[in-house]
């Protein structure tokens, strides 16, 4: 069978070259707002998104959440169009609307029929300044929050576990504390909290604007100098600079046991190097290496080992994601099957790292998974929205338009001697975090 | 402004079959399989959706979850493949298939690119034709289902839904979950499997949707190879459902900080002339983002939920109205107080013009949003298709929203929203809140 996969692998890597072009457009307001147009003219419609260069990961110590409880309160309605009346507007017009924060961004979303790009504009930036806020939005929307903090999180063992092995990840970057914020710090945040941070950072040298689906760029770009044009920048704004990790010299362990619990597993994570500007390589091999260790189900070598042939585990896998302003993480997960412990599971993956360290790539495996890589390029053309978003998601986490267009074919660049090498450097217990999430803990007896 | 958008709306509807490229073509393969497709030659590549009515449903007494796990078993090998060499092909192809089973349909989905489609066809072929079921991969199956099974004892939304759903229809298949149960599970052999296949996949319940780089003439062809090998028949389609709800509250105790709620009642047939009337009125009510009612009520001014909504649940052999809400445990009385008030005063009043006004523009401007991405598109098509639409509802839909007034949704608001008739299931501590039975 193997055999017959290799000549696969070789017939299919030709026509993989029929390149997946995106048509791509790039200009600066003279506020410093950043502006990405991506054409896509086989629907009039339009996805029109504002990423802010703000995230959890910047907020003030003690007090966690406030970006995100800021994303909320982005809806309460400003001076000209009170509250509820953008929604009620993109409702009006058929379309729909989001918000997302994370580490690194907080980003507002409309998909819109095209020729309303204009009205969602304006009103966009209406609200990049002209908020008003009553304390009893805030209160209320605080409540929301912690409901949604209940429903995401403290509803959820599995999630509370992974902000205990986040925060033990990082001694001290504030990729530690969660997005949602800890509890007792959103239970504290105010008014006077939230117009603070939203003056310093809600301003067009802070933000970066994306417009993809059937437009015109040179008509975006004057639609754009129109309304985010007009807005004040906030002078004397810095890039932004974080608490750095020191070097990590001891593996930390943790467990964490809740009734709730039904299936134990375990994860580690190592801290790892992320996306940087001109700088993709090393991400690149890591991106490789995890989908070669743990990518599919049975075909990963995590798969073929722990799933397949020793049958020690029910699900296995490796992940990473190099798309961070700062050091990310690369983990591989295992839950264990019936009749196995967390301590055999973790000893079985060990070995089966050690043993992949000492064996290298699978010349054919790479093949495949580089194959796959080439043709989510085609595959990506038919999601709009996940292209906008790969735009926004890069730029604001500090990497440039050449970074993200480089980057497939810097996937494709990659040899296995490439990923061996990653593969040395990432996987140093010093740099880790292994967690155990357990029913009991009379369960592991060690 | 709503005046101004709504003129808008009107020319935007007229363009509606124009823009969206939805050139939909009836198919028929030399062999007699019909299919929906839509050609769009901008990107290499093809979706494809096919269908198969009846899904769990089909469910042996006794076998439980066979028609679910089966349909994980489609990509565990086939043919002369075992599962490992059945994945390495579909990698080295770079083509996608997506195995699903719920209540009504056993579902595949398929995306792979043009320049290799004979290939991927071909795998694609196997699974569909000539699944292996090997012992090893039944084993390895149960087992993550199982797992499955038993995260979801502990889930609370799981618990809630899976009460509910099981109040509502006993030990009718709708009445339990698709999964099966750890002990069914134990119990499945292979042979249990094969029925389950050859029950589920046959030609008298096949639909077809394809969207992408490819003529009618080629799908027809593939089809025939894909699909002209499977039994003319399956298995029979299990009775109509009864609906055993009653008006009360089910709590189940869970040691978690917030409570999850499940509610609803009976609710209007497809097919009913009332069911659009009811589904523009759930716009107004329920159905989520900022502009419904039990949003505006719970959320927004009372701060007590993350999320509500309700939904018209139209499945082939039952009809309910539900919905879902979630509040911390001491919280989630005054939720559901507020849920029931609102019940009744929609029941009693109906809803304002503008509020109608503003969901017609809502529905009807949404609606030509979704059909953007050939995998969306093929995805509608084929839902369509299980759901016994004509093609011509891709047009006459807004039409039907449109036609909708505010006495159709009185009348139907009287005859669907049934206060005391309202069961809910929480799942947590809730205070405040207990069992009526």
């Amino acid at each position: 069978m193997r055999k017959v996969l290799v000549t696969l692998g070789l017939f299919l890597v030709l026509p993989f070259s029929v390149n997946a072009t995106e048509s791509v457009t790039t200009f600066k307001l003279a506020n410093g707002m950043d502006a990405v147009v991506i054409e896509d003219h086989r629907a009039p419609v339009v996805t029109h998104m504002v990423w802010y260069r703000i995230g959890a990961a910047d907020e003030a110590p003690g007090k966690s959440g406030i970006a995100h409880l800021f994303e909320h309160l982005m809806f309460k309605g400003t001076a000209r169009f009170g509250p509820g009346v953008f929604s009620d507007t993109v409702a009006a017009n058929g379309g729909s609307e989001n918000a997302f924060t994370s580490y690194d961004y907080t980003g507002y979303y409309q998909r819109i029929a095209t020729d309303r790009l204009e009205l969602m504009m304006e009103m966009e930036s209406d609200r990049m300044r002209g908020l008003t806020l009553s304390e009893e939005d805030v209160r209320t929307e605080r409540d929301v929050v912690l409901e949604e903090r209940n429903s995401r999180t403290d509803n959820n063992p599995g999630a509370l576990f992974a902000e205990q092995r986040m925060a033990a990840l990082y001694l001290n970057h504030h990729y530690g504390i969660p997005i949602i914020g800890w509890r007792h710090e959103v239970e504290q945040l105010n008014r006077e909290d939230a117009f603070a941070f939203y003056r310093k950072y809600y301003a067009p040298n802070n933000a970066i604007l994306v417009v993809a689906g059937d437009v015109d760029p040179e008509n975006v770009k004057a639609f754009a100098q129109k309304y985010y044009g007009a807005v004040a920048p906030t002078e004397g704004l810095l890039p932004r600079s974080r608490p750095i990790e020191p070097p990590q010299i001891a593996p930390r362990r943790l467990s964490y046991s809740d009734l709730r619990v039904a299936q134990p597993y375990m994860i580690r994570s190592y801290l790892a190097p992320e996306r940087n500007p001109g700088d993709q390589t090393e991400a690149a091999a890591l991106q490789i290496l995890a989908e070669l260790l743990g990518g599919s189900g049975l075909t990963s070598v995590l798969g073929e080992q722990l799933v397949l042939k020793q049958k020690v585990a029910l699900q296995s896998a490796a992940f990473y994601d190099g798309m961070s302003l700062d050091q990310s993480g690369f983990g591989v997960f295992v839950v264990p099957a019936e009749g196995v412990s967390l301590r055999d599971g973790e000893d079985a993956l060990d070995a089966v790292i050690a043993d992949f360290l000492k064996k290298g790539v699978d010349a054919a495996h790479l093949e495949r998974i580089k194959a796959q890589m080439k043709a989510s390029e085609i595959y990506a053309l038919d999601d709009l929205e996940g292209t906008a978003r790969r735009y926004g998601e890069g730029l604001t986490s500090g990497l440039t338009i050449q970074d993200i267009e480089d980057w497939p074919n810097i996937l494709q660049s990659i040899t296995a001697e490439d990923v061996m090498a990653a593969a040395k450097r990432v996987f140093d217990k010093k740099k880790s975090v292994t967690g155990w999430l357990m029913r009991d803990d009379a369960e592991e007896k060690q | 402004m709503i005046r101004f958008l709504f003129s808008f709306l009107t020319a935007l509807l007229v363009a509606l079959p124009v823009w969206a490229g939805l050139d939909v073509q009836m198919v028929t393969s030399p062999g007699g399989i019909k299919a929906w497709l839509v050609e769009e030659k901008s990107i290499p590549f093809v979706a494809l959706e096919i269908g198969f009515k009846g899904g769990t449903s089909l469910d042996l007494p006794e076998k439980r979850g066979a028609t679910y796990m089966m349909s994980g078993l489609l990509e565990e090998g086939a043919g002369n493949l075992d599962a490992t060499a059945f994945q390495k092909t579909l990698e080295s192809l770079a083509a996608s298939f997506k195995f699903d089973a719920h209540d009504d349909a056993l579902t595949v989905s398929a995306q792979f690119l043009t320049e290799n489609s004979d290939q991927a066809v071909e795998l694609l072929r196997k699974a569909l034709q000539e699944p292996r079921f090997d012992q090893v991969a039944v084993d390895r199956v149960r087992a993550q289902i199982i797992s499955i099974i038993a995260g979801d004892k502990k889930d609370p939304n799981e618990i809630a839904a899976n009460e509910f759903s099981h109040l509502a229809f006993g030990n009718h298949p709708y009445g339990t979950p698709s999964t099966g149960s750890a002990d069914s599970l134990n119990q499945m052999t292979r042979k249990d499997l094969v029925t389950a296949y050859k029950n589920a996949m046959a030609l008298d319940r096949v639909f077809v949707a394809a969207v992408g780089d490819i003529s009618a003439e080629d799908l027809g062809v593939m089809l025939d190879r894909l699909l002209g090998k499977l039994p003319a028949t399956g298995g029979a389609m299990p009775p109509k459902a009864e609906l055993h709800l009653t008006g009360g509250v089910t709590v189940i105790d869970l040691p978690t900080p917030q409570s999850v709620a499940v509610f609803g009642h009976a609710g209007i047939k497809r097919d009913d002339p009332d069911f659009f009337p009811a589904f523009v009125m759930n716009q107004v009510f329920g159905a989520g983002g900022f502009t419904s009612r039990l949003t505006e009520e719970v959320r927004e001014k009372r701060g007590l939920t993350y999320g509500i909504y309700t939904y018209m649940a139209s499945y082939d052999l039952a009809d309910m109205y539900r919905g879902s809400v979630a509040s911390g445990n001491d919280r989630i009385a005054e939720a559901l107080d507020v849920v029931r008030a609102e019940w009744a005063k929609l029941a009693a009043n109906g809803v304002t013009d503008d509020e109608l006004t503003a969901a017609k523009t809502y529905l009807t401007g949404a609606y030509p949003l979704r059909f953007d991405g050939n995998a969306r598109i093929a995805g509608i098509l084929m839902n369509m298709q299980l759901d016994g639409l004509p093609v011509s509802y891709l047009t006459s839909r807004n039409e039907m929203v449109n036609a909708v007034t505010r006495e159709d949704i009185a009348r139907v608001a009287k005859r669907l929203m049934q206060p005391d008739n309202l069961r809910i299931v929480v799942v947590g501590q809730p205070v405040g809140v207990t069992s009526t039975d």
